[in-house]
């Protein structure tokens, strides 16, 4: 009987249920106000309208599409006589209009004789509420939207106290199982409730922000298709319900926000947090930019750092002696691999799909999300915002990411956003770092977390171009403006042809990063200031600097060299008195490094060898106790991205180790002028899968990757497997792609 | 418009040691943290601040967090609607049943049908929503209007007013304005009118006597010639 009740409409109007069907089919205008409903309206429904819903109460139970489809047939002699009897009744109402405002007003009468105690209408529209939206009929649909036209008119009535389960009801209410034309009464009401009084405005934008996300049914496979309609339907509602309310509640957005943070899913599975997270960067895009776009930026890319710290360092560092689950599950999919064509396509020389996060479910949640992430840049870049959203990225970095524990891949949302404008982003971004290092404001830790990102973006990126070397310089040193054109002129000359502005830019950002940033300088400064003897806590934050140096000469001292102005600017640094003061920093930084520059050092003749004593510089207990419990000095933030399916974004403007030549490569082209490594190693990409390798052979994908990786040793490192170094010295040691921690039982 | 004040409130805020460096910024975020929410302490929303700090010395708890606290003087710009206050807002939405307002760009108020005087009658007009008095046809409520109301209650909370457009002297701000305008216009032409057939009235009385004392004055002539000729 309850749903006979419900479908007779028993408290809310018959003839709302008529008018909502009719709208539906076009016979009423759909906008406007005092539309009068002009028709047969059923006897219940004209008893209702004059007030004594009571009478309903025993009416036998009938479909009630029978009162609407007379084209269906009639199952039984019981129901045909019951709707002759409608029909009767029916003639003698005759015609009846009722206008909106009235079917308001009915609703109204309802909500007030709650607190006088009758409930009868009042739980009667409370029960056709809770109808499962699937499930409805035609007329049921139609006396929903009408019920909840008629509820947003009488906004203004309900009470929080006395209507509590209609306002659960509401709340509960999902608009993915409902049609459109339910949604767009149901959000009408929403709207009216947020705007009638402050109190509702939060569960209104809670009631929204549940609508971000289908119901979890909607996720088998069976529903792909209704989900992909529905998506649409109901989300460009919930956005534009949303900016209504902003303009009808100027401080909701603020409220919103919050909401929006409590709610993120976290832990929900992955096309959950996709959908949410998709729609938060909707919001940062759309029509509420203004108000919540930056914290939704910033939210986002908490939520990139929660997910990232799921995933343990330990598990991705594993050495063969000990494999992780990444590894292993990466040596289980080795046999599959070759078969997946878009894998190989994508991946770039030097790297391998093997490598990839695959099989864990917090990396691929990451992964999807920074596609999502990268895509949305992308957008921001096209649609001429990106160095405003730059600018919330940067702030979102300093005080999340670069404080974050060792991130993995969240920070390459600033590697990406960088890559589209190294000009603006990149510039401001290597700018922040530098100053973040050098100022004693803020936190060691921080400074040397700072310092690693620098080095490791300086060394990786691939992007960088002139114009963007031309505004560090012009901005972080203006003195140095002579310097730089001078330089770029012995460039030019030194070449004997115009300046290429890539190639020219190539040998640049070791320039930057000495000079313009004045980190050799800092670090001379700080030795001269200093009188003491090797203590790797106390100076932690030198020797951070002095890893960050070395770092980047092992990717970039070649490419320096084949320049001789550039060379003799090398040479004029003070990277020799740095390494040999007292504080012995070679003793303390991190002995791949040390020794991998040590090596370039010595081959280019960087400084004098009688300097350096080579000998007792891999793992001591000194490396080891440097940067203490935290290990930020072994932290080399833009390492090779194992994240599979964003790795599209990334690997074109990446520098591997394995396209670096160093001082100690002897090739045939080693005097050329100019031999720009990541020029030649980025040339070597062949434009349809075949790579070049260094010697100029041609190999496919497979080849290489089969080649390449197969070490599980070296499946974390970007030192290809047959890289010789060609010394005694070097031994078993490789140029780390992850900057193990030295306990690591390869560093020992 | 009314619920607006300007306080001056001496004050001590105390900033975590770390903010040492840039004192004055982290006086600067920690009263921005009080803008546009209710503070019972001063009693309104703070809108606008002005500070004066006062000492460069400052008061150091002696607590595991040495918290040290600067004092300083400060204008505050308080926005307090008490009931029965005339405010004024922009109408953003209008309905059937109700009127929608932001009040200062930040607070958001509804009136509802009940609420309203009943000269106003809800119309379409041209497919806008309107509300138009009935006794005075170019009293037109619409979207974008200012109007002035009056609270009937404000939810601290929220920032939500409720009003009332029952009084007389509510409803489209230009129309009142202009209204008033027009009405003491039309009481100093009155006045004016009313002075104007005063003097009428006046040289009127004087033409009659003055016509009356010629009339008097003839007959005396007339007299004498009598008697000259007797």
């Amino acid at each position: 009987m309850v749903r006979h009740d419900r479908s007779l409409g028993l408290g809310f109007g018959r003839e709302e249920c008529m008018k909502g069907h009719w709208r539906a089919s076009g016979i009423f205008r759909s906008g406007g106000k005092d539309r009068d409903i002009k028709g047969e309206i059923l006897a219940h429904c004209a008893s209702f309208a004059v007030g004594s819903s009571s009478q309903h109460q025993h009416r036998p139970e009938f479909p009630l599409n029978l009162l609407t489809d007379p084209t269906r047939p009639l199952s039984s002699a019981g129901m045909g006589v019951q709707l002759a009897a409608e029909q009767a009744s029916l003639a003698e109402i005759g015609d009846v209009n009722f206008s909106d405002l009235e079917l308001a007003y009915h609703v109204k009468d309802a909500l007030r004789s709650v607190p006088l105690g009758d409930r009868d209408s009042y739980d009667q529209l409370v029960g056709f509420l809770f109808e499962d939206g699937e499930r409805l009929g035609s007329d049921e649909v139609a006396l929903l939207v009408t019920n909840l036209n008629a509820l947003s008119g009488a906004v203004s009535d309900i009470d929080f106290v006395h209507h509590g389960s209609l306002l659960d009801c509401i709340f509960n209410m999902s608009l993915w199982k409902h049609r459109p034309d339910v949604m767009d009464a149901l959000l009408e009401l929403i709207i009216a409730l947020a705007a009638s009084s402050g109190k509702y405005v939060d569960s209104c934008l809670d009631m929204l922000v549940r609508n971000f996300m289908p119901p979890g049914y909607f996720l088998t496979d069976a529903k792909q298709r209704t989900l992909a309609r529905k998506k649409g339907q109901v989300l460009d509602r919930v956005h534009s319900a949303l900016k209504d309310i902003a303009e009808l509640v100027p401080l909701a957005p603020l409220r919103l926000e919050q909401i929006i943070k409590d709610r993120v899913p976290i832990f929900n599975k992955e096309p959950l947090i996709v959908t949410y997270i998709e729609n938060m960067l909707t919001l940062e895009s759309g029509a509420m930019r203004e108000l919540v776009g930056n914290s939704m930026l910033v939210e986002v890319v908490n939520t990139l750092i929660d997910l990232d710290v799921e995933i343990g360092w330990d598990d991705i560092l594993q050495d063969d002696s000990s494999k992780g689950i990444f590894e292993m599950e990466l040596d289980d999919e080795e046999g599959s691999a070759d078969d997946d064509e878009t894998d190989n396509f994508e991946l770039p020389r030097g790297f391998s799909s093997q490598k990839m996060l695959k099989g864990n479910v917090v990396a691929e949640k990451l992964d999807s999300l920074m596609v999502l992430m990268f895509e949305h840049l992308q957008d921001c870049y096209y649609s001429g915002r990106l160095v405003q959203v730059f600018e919330t990225l940067l702030q979102s970095f300093q005080s999340t990411v670069l404080t974050a524990y060792k991130s993995k891949f969240a920070q390459f949302v600033m590697f990406y956003a960088c890559s589209l404008d190294p000009e603006n982003c990149g510039a401001t971004f290597a700018n922040r770092l530098a100053d973040l290092f050098k100022s004693p404001v803020y936190a060691q830790e921080w400074r040397m977390s700072a310092v690693a990102y620098l080095a490791s973006y300086l060394s990786r990126a691939k992007f960088l171009s002139a114009s963007y070397i031309v505004n560090i310089l012009e901005r972080e040193k203006e003195a140095d403006q002579d310097w730089f054109l001078r330089l770029q002129d012995s460039v030019i000359q030194a070449r004997g042809k115009r300046c290429d502005e890539m190639r020219f830019f190539d040998e640049m950002p070791f320039f930057v990063f000495f000079r313009g940033l004045s980190l050799a300088d800092w670090c001379s400064s700080y030795c001269k200031s200093q009188c003491g003897e090797i203590n790797p806590k106390a100076h932690r934050v030198f020797y951070a600097g002095c890893q960050a140096i070395m770092y980047v000469l092992c990717f970039r001292m070649r490419s320096i060299l084949g320049v001789p102005r550039l060379k003799s600017q090398l040479f004029l640094m003070p990277i020799g008195a740095i390494l040999t003061h007292p504080l012995n920093p070679l003793k303390v930084c991190l002995p791949s490094i040390v020794e991998e520059f040590l090596l370039q050092a010595k081959v280019a003749r960087l400084f004098s060898c009688s300097e350096i004593d080579f000998h007792g510089l891999l793992e001591s207990e000194l490396s080891r106790a440097f940067g203490g419990l935290e290990r930020l000095d072994m932290f080399f933030p833009f390492d090779p991205y194992l994240l599979k399916k964003s790795d599209r974004f990334i690997w074109p403007n990446f520098v591997y180790w394995s396209m670096v030549r160093t001082t100690c490569d002897n090739d045939d082209d080693d005097d050329d002028e100019g031999s720009i490594d990541e020029v030649i190693a980025q040339d070597c990409v062949g434009g349809n899968g075949v790579n070049v390798t260094e010697n100029g052979t041609a190999m496919s994908f497979d080849e290489d990757y089969l080649d390449g990786f197969d070490n599980s040793m070296m499946q974390m490192s970007i030192t290809p497997k047959n890289y010789k170094f060609g010394s005694a010295l070097r031994g078993g040691m490789q140029m780390p792609s992850r900057i193990r921690p030295s306990t690591s039982p390869e560093s020992l | 418009m009314e619920g607006l004040k300007v306080s001056d409130a001496k004050m001590t805020v105390y900033l975590h040691p770390s903010k040492a460096r840039n004192a004055s910024q982290a006086i600067f975020r920690e009263l921005s943290s009080l803008l546009f929410k209710f503070n019972e302490t001063f009693d309104g929303v703070v809108l606008a601040y002005e500070v004066n700090i006062l000492s460069n010395l400052a008061k150091i708890l002696p607590t595991i967090h040495p918290y040290f606290g600067v004092r300083l003087k400060a204008k505050l710009l308080l926005f307090n609607p008490k009931p029965d206050m005339l405010l004024e807002g922009k109408v953003v939405k209008l309905g059937q049943q109700s009127i929608h307002i932001i009040v200062l760009g930040f607070s958001s108020a509804t009136v509802i049908l009940e609420d309203m005087r009943e000269e106003f009658r809800y119309r379409v007009k041209h497919g806008k929503e309107v509300y138009v008095s009935a006794s005075h046809k170019r009293h037109i409520i619409e979207v974008g209007t200012i109007i002035r109301f009056v609270v009937k209650s404000f939810e601290e909370e929220v920032l939500h007013i409720s009003g009332s457009l029952l009084p007389a002297h509510t409803g489209n701000a230009r129309w009142l304005d202009k209204n008033v305008q027009e009405s003491q216009a039309d009481s100093t032409k009155k006045r004016k009118e009313s002075d104007r057939s005063q003097i009428r009235d006046l040289k009127k009385e004087m033409v009659e006597a003055e016509i009356y004392s010629l009339k008097t004055n003839n007959r005396s002539k007339k007299s004498k010639r009598r008697t000259d000729d007797s």
